[in-house]
């Protein structure tokens, strides 16, 4: 069977420079526009940790005090809500995330093999990312294209079917 | 004429007939020369909220999220009159259930129709204020709908007094950031607050305290995209949309995922049957291999056998099988695919997504894959076959703190009654005596 668990000590490794962390302006304009549109401050958690992940890729640690000030809840908190959703990375990723559907409708449409062939291609075990930085590999769960089956995303785009034949191609399109 | 009234015999597929995936998606001017936002009209100055529950009520249309709750009867508990303060009324676009995938087309295809349904049945409940909590992944959908919705701001049907009425409504398009137990509807109030999704206790329900302590309604896309055209057009022809074929009304988003030639979703009437679905829609099976078993309407449901697919995709029918419709767009096993490795993959992604609140769950789960794993590679052991019944139990419904573990169960049990030989042939052989 494949190798999908990622060990605990990459998980807790420091990152590299522990520079203070700062909201670039922009950063700070989309989290107060995201407060805009809802009653509670707590509620923009989500956006504000998504807004400072689509300009630096990931969250870091030192992320988390700065962005929880800036809506206003306790750094904790904010840590609980970000390390609960999966769609918020906490370690660098690669300059492509690819998302492989590993729910049922692909299973049953060769999934394995995809997940197979990428591993393959790769070098990398699922959560891993290539030594050159360019891809990061993830399971997800269902993408709601099972038709499509067997699917998968790279960064925001939806393929599929994708046959393990295509793999090569397809991520020739993400430099 | 308009396509979009009931005397048009072309009117059956009010979800998806103005749908042109060639063409892409109706702006505003587009979507209103074909009726688009007419019924929103008609309810703000024709009718009272109470009398816009009342229609659909009558209607009898029932939850498209997979639990078939009737919407007229959920709305009619949320507290009316001049003094009940801010109420909130949420959009389930989650759509995260494995093999589901109708929620996404109705979205990126039509996302003024969504517009439009959630404005009226804001007003039907008098909400204050509506969210769409929207699956992050769903990145197309997300451009769309906030386009038709600034669309639709900017025409004066959403914001301060809806159409000069006095009634005030807020719309807005909340991304989610993963995890599927955010489509348990008490979780998806936690995420949309900011907060971890782990499910809050029933009661009290949304509709009396849901997002921030308020009065909330959840309904699926499919569920608040038909109410538009009930209102328009009444809920006798909204139940003629059957064609007899079930006691359910409307249509439904159906589809069929899995080794079939043509996979896809289809609105045709409430209960038409699956080997409809599977044969004249999908194209029947690839490869001509036999089907195996089928799941209903996502992971969550109770496998079905081939003897099954006469029976009407209902409710009540499916559920008198032994399973359920759920959300109603089926997944097909093939002749020479494993029952034990499908399951496998299920209790998979239900262990994972477990939210981790209550331990039934969060540690049934996962023994429940490793045996599994076991019987896969052909080392399972004769009580772990025990072991597996029991887990249906002890996880089974009001033993967890939601639905969750007990929708995981499901295909499980069922697995276990029809195909119990595939798990005996996993069993590790007894070693040979020297
Ligand atoms: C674990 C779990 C996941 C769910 N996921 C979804 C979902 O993705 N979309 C959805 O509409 N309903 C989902 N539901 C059902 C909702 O809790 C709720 O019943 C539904 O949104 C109500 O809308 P309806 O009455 O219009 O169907 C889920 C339920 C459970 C227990
Ligand atoms: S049943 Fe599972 S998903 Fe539901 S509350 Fe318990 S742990 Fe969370
Ligand atoms: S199971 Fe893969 S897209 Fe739905």
């Amino acid at each position: 069977m494949t190798e999908t668990i990622v060990k605990l000590a990459d998980l807790v490794k420091p990152a590299a420079v522990a520079a203070p962390f700062v909201l670039s302006d922009e950063e700070r304009h989309e989290i107060e526009h995201e407060l805009s549109h809802y009653p509670d401050s707590r509620a923009a958690s989500i956006e504000a940790l998504k807004i400072v992940q689509k300009h630096r890729g990931w969250v870091s640690d030192e992320a988390i005090p700065v962005i929880a000030a800036a809506i206003n809840i306790s750094a904790a908190d904010l840590e609980g809500v970000a390390t609960f959703y999966n769609l918020i990375f906490r370690r660098p990723v690669g300059r492509h995330v690819i998302k492989v559907c590993d729910s049922i409708s692909c299973h049953l449409t060769g999934y394995e093999e995809l997940r197979d062939g990428l591993i393959e291609h790769l070098g990398v075990r699922l959560g891993g990312t290539t030594p050159d930085n360019r891809f990061t590999l993830l399971p997800i769960c269902c993408l709601g294209a099972c038709d499509r089956g067997a699917t998968l995303m790279i960064d925001d785009d939806l393929h599929g079917p994708v046959e393990p034949a295509q793999i090569k191609a397809l991520l020739e399109a993400y430099p | 004429m308009s396509l979009r009234s009931a005397a048009d015999p072309h009117y059956q597929r009010p979800l998806t007939r103005l749908i042109d995936r060639a063409a892409g998606p109706l702006d505003l001017p587009g979507f209103e020369a074909e009726n688009g936002y007419s019924s929103l009209k008609k309810s703000v100055r024709e009718y009272t909220p109470q009398q816009i529950q009342a229609i659909v009520k009558d209607a009898n249309l029932r939850g498209r999220g997979g639990a078939g709750f009737p919407a007229g009867v959920k709305w009619s508990l949320v507290p009316m009159g001049p003094d009940a303060g801010e109420k909130y009324l949420v959009c389930n676009a989650d759509e995260m259930e494995p093999g589901t995938f109708k929620d996404r087309l109705l979205m990126e295809q039509a996302p003024h129709q969504l517009i439009e349904a959630m404005i009226l049945v804001g007003y039907a409940i008098q909400a204050t204020r509506g969210y769409i909590f929207l699956r992050g992944e769903y990145i197309v959908a997300a451009d769309r709908l906030n386009k038709a919705l600034a669309e639709a701001r900017a025409a004066g049907y959403v914001g301060k007094n809806v159409l000069g009425s006095e009634w005030s409504f807020e719309l807005f398009v909340h991304t989610g950031a993963g995890r599927y137990i955010c489509g348990e509807e008490t979780a998806l109030i936690n995420s949309l607050e900011g907060r971890r999704a782990n499910p809050r206790a029933k009661p009290p329900f949304p509709q009396i305290a849901g997002l921030w302590g308020r009065p909330t309604v959840v309904n699926n896309v499919e569920t608040l995209m038909n109410v538009p055209h009930i209102v328009l057009n009444g809920a006798d022809w909204f139940k003629g949309l059957s064609q007899g074929k079930s006691k359910d009304a409307g249509t439904k988003m159906y589809g069929c995922s899995g080794r079939a030639n043509k996979t896809g979703t289809w609105e045709l009437p409430i209960g038409t049957t699956a080997r409809e679905l599977l044969e004249v829609h999908a194209g029947g099976m690839r490869d001509g291999k036999k089907l195996k078993a089928w799941l209903p309407g996502g992971a969550s449901t109770d496998f079905l056998l081939p003897e099954h697919l006469d029976l009407a995709m209902d409710f009540d029918t499916i559920a008198k099988a032994g399973s359920r419709m759920g959300t109603g767009l089926i997944a097909v096993v093939a002749e020479d695919q494993s029952m034990v490795s499908a399951v496998r993959n299920l209790e998979e992604f239900f262990a994972r997504e477990s939210c981790g609140w209550c331990t039934p769950c969060r540690d049934g789960l996962p023994w429940s894959v490793k045996i599994l794993r076991a019987f896969e590679a052909g080392q399972g052991q004769a009580e772990d076959l025990d072991v597996l019944a029991k887990l249906t139990k002890w996880l089974g419904p009001g033993k967890t703190f939601c639905a969750h573990a007990p929708g995981a169960m499901e295909p499980l049990q069922s697995a276990l009654k029809y195909f119990r030989h595939e798990f005996e042939a996993g069993l590790a052989k007894p070693a040979k005596a020297a």
